[in-house]
């Protein structure tokens, strides 16, 4: 090929480049928004628990083993969708602890959603307005992070989970912390 | 022109009725005043360069939605406090991120997006110039002396055909 062919397929080269490079971005999600919280520990917190309203949890009781600390709400539809994934994951895996992070929601309403279809969690921080949930940088509904055992929070999931999700984006982080401790 | 009769007002009454339905709550900035009218300012003006993370295009100073209420209730209660917005700014990115500011931080993972609008330009006006300048450099090349003769008689001939 001589010269000047080649010089004219620079443009076409850049124009492919930059076409793929706009397709990429079409494939992004926007509502998912990186967290700046991940590799940090998890922020502290003292909140009344869901099901026991005398008994404060904190941050101490995510600590010991992997945590899965799942935002939700009974006015949240995604978190009804998710929610028999979550009763699976609760049941297969007792090497870890799912805990529920009911936020901006009603004791009633939340309690109800759980005797209905019922409760997977170990624990339920209960957070009516929003106290911990702006430390945590949560922004919707249904979240969920992944907290290893030293309390250090590894990964954020933003919308619902389902087996793939869990499959593909959750278990290999769990994994790797899980195995770390042993 | 007519007069409504009563279905159409019955109508419109229910059509008023479900739209006020549609919108539980309404937000609005009045509950956030400070005694110092300068403090209400910079409190109007730094909500509204901070991002409403549920629906993206709006300013937190915007927003309808219940998450952007308690941000603008946090931000109120940080700047009652006396923190200054630079303070305010630094906890609500330590949370969610750069995302909630409009305008991203200059540092090296955005210099391609600060940047990389005067680097093409650039490029663009490196092409155009030495386009030009070849151009100038290599006038178009005369003629020979055999094209000249050519060119003298095939305007010649057309000439005399036009006559």
């Amino acid at each position: 090929m001589n010269k000047s062919a080649t010089r004219a397929l620079i443009p076409l080269g850049i124009f492919i480049a930059l076409a793929a490079l706009l397709f990429y971005g079409l494939g992004l999600n926007p509502r998912e928004i990186p967290s700046p919280l991940i590799g940090k520990p998890a922020p502290d917190f003292a909140l009344a628990s869901l099901k026991d309203p005398g008994r404060t949890l904190t941050r101490k009781d995510l600590l010991g083993k992997v945590s899965l600390v799942n935002v939700w709400a009974s006015w949240c539809p995604s978190c009804r969708q998710e929610h028999a994934e979550l009763m699976r994951i609760a049941r297969a895996n007792a090497d870890i602890q799912v805990i529920g992070f009911n936020w901006k929601d009603t004791r009633p309403e939340a309690l109800q959603m759980l005797q209905r279809f019922g409760d997977p969690y170990a624990e339920i921080l209960y957070d009516p307005d929003n106290e911990v949930g702006i430390d945590w940088g949560v922004y919707g509904a249904p979240e969920t992070f992944v907290v290893d055992g030293e309390g250090i929070i590894r990964h954020k999931r933003i919308g619902p989970i389902d087996q793939q999700v869990w499959e593909s984006e959750i278990l290999p982080v769990i994994e790797r912390y899980s195995a770390k401790k042993s | 022109m007519m007069r409504p009769t009563i279905p159409a007002l019955a109508i419109a009454g229910l059509l008023a009725g479900a739209l006020t339905l549609g919108t539980a709550q309404a937000y609005t900035l009045e509950e956030f005043t400070f005694e110092d009218p300068a403090r209400t300012d910079e409190f109007r003006d730094l909500i509204g360069q901070l991002r409403c993370l549920v629906c993206q295009n709006e300013s937190l100073a915007g927003s309808q939605a219940s998450v952007a209420q308690d941000l603008r209730k946090e931000v109120y209660r940080m700047m009652q406090d006396g923190q200054s917005t630079d303070e305010v700014v630094d906890f609500l990115v330590e949370r969610y991120g750069d995302f909630v500011l409009y305008e991203p931080p200059i540092k090296p993972s955005t210099y391609v997006l600060w940047f990389g609008p005067f680097l093409f330009l650039g490029f663009g006006a490196f092409l155009l110039l030495r386009t030009l300048q070849r151009k100038k450099e290599e006038p178009e090349q005369d003629l020979s002396e055999a094209e000249q003769e050519r060119l003298r008689r095939l305007l010649a001939k057309t000439g005399n055909q036009q006559d």
